[in-house]
């Protein structure tokens, strides 16, 4: 073989690599900006100078609560869970071999659903607020978050154990879970039946997705789950990609593809559950993030995962701070920002698709 | 000998598949797997990579059996090309990459990927190297396919219907590449294959499969009108054009 070739191929290859970090790098870029952007916007006119001062600990008390208590936890909160919901996404769609898998195709949102009407209706933690600002009041949103994480939980296990007797196949688990998901979604129907309009009410806004929820304290648990996750994806980018050559081939390969799905799965089915438990559902973002940067970047796991990490947290942050600004001081719940924006342009992306999946 | 093949059974659902199967093969040689649809040549193959498990029998690769090996260890011996695979929106240099990836820790090495250049420029798919998959000819992928089994540097190659799909040029330099990589890296290689006279072509020994079990195994000796018609359930005769050995159905 002659040098100059040699050279060529490795050379066009690491610069191919390359770009793809670029691509990484800049939409990591990207929601920095965003992000100060968002510490700047809010119904609290303050001045970036103001902000920057806060920032340094030269604020005041009013600026202080405004910053630290309520924009900041809101913006990382956003960033985390957006991570959180795309990486899940990403090794969903990957395991179960299907463009579409996202926490509601193994009913684990529908599950969560589940939990929180259980918390609200028959265990009483939500009632009517008094003051204008939101209409209705979790009581007890420990009871609730606690509720749903179980309840999504239990889908979760549900699925995999009847997976499991059916043979790990990407149809077992699709059909599992759309079976234990449909039957959530029905025992959510019966509760509410049986509820108050005010219970009902704090029902339907629990499920409207709404970053606001988080504090520090929730902010520290979902970094945490995400994080040890993140890791475990990431240290199994390479048996994500023997999966996508085929059951076969990445069985020849050495990969025990069962039991990778299975943990997968569990693990992208954990950050899902703590995600909405705290937050309420929102979806798309485990759609989109990975989608557009399996467009931009092609599907090789050990640039996909962190790019679609990077794009979710993103399009979490972009989706809250237009909820946030687009008819201040009205806060409008994210789950429907982000379905208002991610349909369109999940269409817009299917229909000028370049690749199969 | 580099490959041989024991005693091997194997029963699905309680129906036997295989029974009773013994060969060998030795360095730089390549095993056409001859026989019927359903007579169990595919689920041979998956034996011997222990995609299946076996309920008897032995396999061994340069003396070491096989089945006390993890499918990492495996998968560093045997490479093997699936029928069906998919095609994905990776270039064909991560998909030849991906075939290191019993060799890979964490990341790959310098060494992972001056192997990979070498298996593509050997297969002549150095300008397709950053193509994606799903971008080229059935031809071109079935070459990336046997590229990144390649890439394993298995001492054993199965290759399960490598030339079905293409086109009759393609199939000719499909077998090609597999005949020259068995005589220059000196590797085994077990294919499953139909067409009688692509085999007698490019193989150097045939394994007749009938019924889960083994009707006829050896050389060109074996390639007879007899043995193919008993296998086949139809009359051929066997000829020779120029120098050429041909099957024809009569």
């Amino acid at each position: 073989m002659d040098q100059g070739t040699a050279e060529n191929i490795y050379h066009g290859y690491l610069k191919y690599t390359g770009r793809k970090i670029l691509i990484i790098l800049l939409t990591f870029l990207l929601s920095v900006v965003l992000g100060v952007y968002a510490v700047n916007a809010g119904s609290a006119d303050l001045s970036p100078a103001q902000v920057l001062l806060t920032l340094l600990g030269e604020g005041d008390e009013r600026l202080n609560v405004i910053i630290w208590n309520i924009r900041l936890p809101r913006i990382a909160a956003a960033f985390i869970a957006g991570i959180g919901l795309s990486v899940a996404g990403c090794v969903m769609q990957n395991l179960l071999q299907n463009p579409l898998a996202s926490p509601s195709t193994l009913g684990v949102s529908q599950g969560a659903a589940f939990g929180a009407a259980v918390a609200i209706i028959a265990l009483g933690a939500g009632s009517l607020q008094s003051t204008s600002a939101d209409a209705v009041v979790i009581n007890s949103p420990y009871l609730v978050s606690a509720a749903a994480f179980m309840g999504a939980m239990l889908t979760t296990i549900t699925v995999l154990m009847l997976a499991r007797l059916r043979g790990v196949t990407p149809e077992a688990m699709i059909l599992a879970g759309v079976a234990v998901g449909s039957l959530f979604s029905a025992a959510t129907v019966v509760l509410q039946y049986f509820a108050s309009d005010v219970q009902v009410a704090s029902l339907v806004f629990w499920t409207f997705g709404d970053i606001g929820r988080a504090s520090w304290g929730e902010i520290k648990i979902m970094a945490f789950v995400v994080g040890i996750f993140f890791l475990y994806f990431m240290a199994n980018r390479w048996n994500y990609n023997a999966v996508d050559g085929g059951e076969e081939t990445a069985k020849s390969l050495g990969v025990n593809v069962e039991r990778i799905r299975i943990l997968g799965m569990f693990g992208a089915s954990l950050i899902t559950a703590v995600i909405v438990s705290f937050l309420g559902i929102i979806s798309f973002i485990g759609l989109l993030g990975p989608q557009i940067m399996r467009r931009l970047l092609g599907g090789d796991h050990r640039f996909l995962i962190p790019a679609s990490a990077v794009m979710g947290g993103f399009l979490l942050l972009a989706s809250d701070t237009i909820a946030r600004t687009i008819i201040a001081p009205v806060v409008l719940p994210v789950g429907a920002v982000t379905s208002f924006m991610g349909a369109p342009l999940f269409l817009y992306l299917l229909t000028r698709g370049n690749s199969r999946r | 000998m580099i490959l041989s093949v024991d005693g091997i059974e194997f029963s699905y659902n309680g129906r036997p598949v295989l029974r009773d199967i013994k060969f060998s093969v030795n360095r730089g040689e390549v095993l056409s797997i001859l026989g019927n649809n359903g007579a169990g040549k595919t689920t041979l193959l998956r034996c011997i990579n222990r995609i299946l498990k076996p309920k008897r029998g032995t396999v061994l690769i340069d003396g070491n059996d096989l089945f006390s090996l993890s499918s990492r260890e495996i998968a560093r011996r045997v490479g093997y090309a699936a029928q069906r695979h998919e095609g994905g929106r990776i270039t064909v240099f991560d998909a030849v990459l991906l075939g290191r990836k019993p060799h890979i820790g964490w990341e790959a090495s310098e060494k992972d990927l001056e192997i990979v250049r070498e298996v593509l420029a050997s297969l002549s798919l150095e300008d397709l190297s950053l193509r994606y998959l799903d971008e080229l000819s059935g031809g071109e992928l079935q070459r990336v396919i046997i590229a990144r089994a390649l890439a394993q540097e298995p001492r054993v190659l199965l290759l399960d219907e490598p030339t079905s799909s293409l086109d009759l040029k393609n199939q000719y330099e499909v077998m090609k590449i597999v005949k020259d990589a068995a005589e220059e890296r000196r590797i085994a290689v077990v294919l499953v294959m139909h067409d009688l006279n692509l085999a007698l072509r490019f193989a150097d020994r045939f394994l007749f499969l009938k019924d889960g079990t083994i009707y006829d195994c050896g050389g060109l000796e074996v390639m007879t009108p007899e043995n193919i018609s008993a296998v086949y359930g139809i009359s051929v005769a066997v000829e020779k054009l120029g120098d050429i050995p041909v099957v024809v159905p009569l």
